[in-house]
């Protein structure tokens, strides 16, 4: 794969006038998406009744209002690293798991033909509908004592978070998937690759981006989730909790504390950033078109 | 070390190996039929883990919601479409229906359409990463942590105080006096309000999509076009969005049905007063404050069947994409 000729051209001095307002348009939009996180961040510094009595903005011009103690009060809470490393082993798996159950699934809808394949297709998709809350009642029974005798263990919420998240990563992966051109895997057909071959040779390389975005989003929800994992281990095992849950319980049940949860977003939302930054290097033009070539 | 550990590793690593595994002796066990058998069976064998995972999780916990949604409160005795008369028979319930189209009109209009033209336009700058990585931030605040920030956005102290909100600030400075937000819900203007905030944190989502389809584009494709003298626009229209079109679909599928869902905002913010109610926390109310899951059930197959329309486009869609590929 050569240089990227269109950016190239972009940077040629007769251009640079031109691209005046393309810089203007990106600028004013990434300002304005961040004036509200700005807010949350400079409010996050900044002591209860500072906030509720002048704006956010005006501390930027008084910097003696800032104060690290809602940061100290999240950080000091005795599980916070408990929670991170059980917000880990829950989201880790729960991620890995859907993500690859999802790309068999759709590279059958994909890929291969057999009777009332749209049909199915679209019942999986419209799962997507299913309200959660709807769920927790007959898995919680599925997982009780009365079942599989699993409640609270970290099974539940990565069987879960796969069941949920399927019907996304299938729809997702499917689409990109049934983009890729019908010679490559005909043509990898007549040389003797089986099924099993042209899929991990060719289909799951050429999905790379797709497969990198639905990394994101399943870790970024997962890690998120309150819901469920309150659900599933919350009750039953207090050890298990994630760091979302001790997050919640910062709130005092009057509804005290809410500025914790500013600062504790700011603590929470590293991770997820981290791992959106990480796989950025995965949506870089060409890297489609440098599988099929490889 | 932390037996959980060791436990996480086995997963992190052993699931994957599991699968793989099975999929290699699926094909195998098929090598033993005949062609014919073979390619009935096998799409069959590579779907089966997803389809056991989707009918436990999603397919039998819809059909008891199903069953729910004819039973009276107590869940004793069938009172045939009762539940789904009161539905469409209440005032409360038409507001939050209209609320809730607002939501899928507005929500899924403005994250698609913004969400593609950030990825369209900063992939043509050098600070790419920054500029979508600010995008993305909102996605990765939880869902109060959000509502507490527009609660600040929006506030609206009573004059002479000093306005602290940050949109009535702003308009102060100008001259402007200040406006409630999410509180004036003509024409459905609260609503709109509530959702920009669902907007602000989604765009990414489909900011990140889009541009995962726009990267996928061959290269060599837009190069020829422009080699035989198409500017960037005519590139861009019959080219770029024309490839982009399914991920588009896709991409919009989710947000109409993200928007049909959607209830945190409301709730955290609203608590569905000022006429801001919507269908989807209709339903968490209904479950959880009024203990009427037979109601609850209604709605929620209500939902189900609302997006019979979007998934019959899909399939057409589909098969379109099979017929030119």
């Amino acid at each position: 794969m050569t240089a990227i000729p269109a950016a190239a051209a972009d940077r040629s001095p007769g251009r640079i006038g031109r691209r005046i307002p393309l810089h203007f348009v990106v600028i004013f939009l990434m300002v304005v998406w961040l004036i509200p996180t700005i807010g949350l961040l400079v409010n996050s510094f900044r002591p209860p009744d500072a906030v509720t009595s002048s704006g956010w903005w005006t501390a930027i011009f008084s910097p003696s209002q800032f104060t690290l103690d809602n940061y100290a009060h999240v950080l000091a809470q005795s599980n916070m690293s408990a929670g991170f490393v059980n917000s880990l082993f829950i989201s880790i798996p729960a991620t890995v798991i859907p993500i690859m159950v999802a790309a068999f699934a759709a590279y059958a809808f994909a890929w291969m033909k057999f009777p009332g394949r749209d049909i199915l297709f679209v019942v999986v998709v419209g799962l997507l509908v299913v309200p959660l809350q709807s769920t927790f009642i007959p898995i919680l029974q599925l997982y009780g004592p009365k079942g599989l005798n699993i409640a609270g263990s970290f099974l539940t919420v990565w069987l879960a978070h796969t069941g949920y998240g399927l019907p996304f990563a299938i729809y997702l992966l499917r689409n990109f998937m049934g983009e890729l051109p019908r010679e490559v895997f005909e043509s990898a057909a007549i040389d003797g690759a089986s099924p099993v071959t042209a899929f991990f040779r060719l289909a799951l390389p050429m999905t790379v981006p797709a497969i990198a975005a639905l990394a994101i989003f399943q870790f970024l929800f997962t890690w998120n989730d309150l819901l469920v994992a309150l659900v599933y281990i919350g009750a039953q095992n207090p050890d298990n909790v994630p760091l979302t849950i001790v997050v919640s319980n910062l709130v005092s049940s009057l509804g005290g504390g809410w500025q914790y949860l500013a600062a504790a977003a700011f603590v929470t939302m590293a991770l997820p950033l981290a791992v959106f930054l990480a796989l950025q290097r995965y949506f870089v033009r060409g890297i489609v078109g440098g599988a099929v070539k490889g | 070390m932390d037996p959980r550990l060791v436990t996480a590793v086995i997963v992190v690593l052993g699931v994957p190996a599991v699968l793989i595994g099975y999929i290699w002796l699926t094909e195998r066990a098929l090598g033993l039929l005949g062609q014919r058998a073979r390619a009935g069976l096998r799409p069959w064998l590579w779907l089966a883990p997803a389809l056991a995972f989707l009918a436990v999780f999603l397919v039998y916990p819809t059909i008891g919601t199903l069953v729910r949604s004819f039973q009276d409160k107590t869940g004793t005795s069938f009172v045939g479409l009762d539940n789904f008369a009161w539905f469409f028979n209440n005032d409360a319930s038409l507001l939050a229906l209209r609320n809730s189209l607002i939501w899928l009109v507005v929500l899924t209009a403005l994250t698609v359409g913004l969400g593609l033209l950030i990825a369209v336009l900063v992939d043509r700058v050098r600070y790419e990463t920054v500029a979508k990585s600010v995008i993305f931030v909102p996605l990765a605040i939880s869902m109060v942590a959000a509502s507490v920030i527009w609660t600040f956005m929006y506030w609206r102290s009573t004059p002479p105080d000093p306005q602290i909100g940050t949109l009535n600030a702003a308009l102060g400075s100008v001259g402007v006096g200040p406006v409630a937000w999410i509180q004036v819900s003509d024409f459905g203007f609260n609503s709109i309000m509530l959702v920009i905030v669902m907007a602000w944190m989604w765009t990414g989502f489909c900011m990140v999509i889009l541009s995962a389809a726009l990267k996928g584009i061959n290269p060599e494709l837009l190069e020829a076009a422009r080699v035989d003298g198409a500017t960037e626009r005519q590139v861009f229209r019959r080219i770029t969005l024309p490839l982009m079109a399914p991920t588009i679909a896709v991409v919009t599928t989710t947000m109409l049905i993200t928007a049909l869902k959607a209830f945190d905002i409301v709730y955290v913010m609203t608590s569905g007063h000022f006429d801001t109610q919507v269908v989807a926390f209709q339903l968490i109310q209904e479950l959880y404050n009024f203990n009427s899951p037979g109601r609850a059930s209604a709605i929620g197959i209500i939902l189900l069947l609302a997006i019979i329309p979007i998934m019959a486009f899909n399939i057409r869609r589909f098969r379109a994409q099979e017929a030119i590929r």
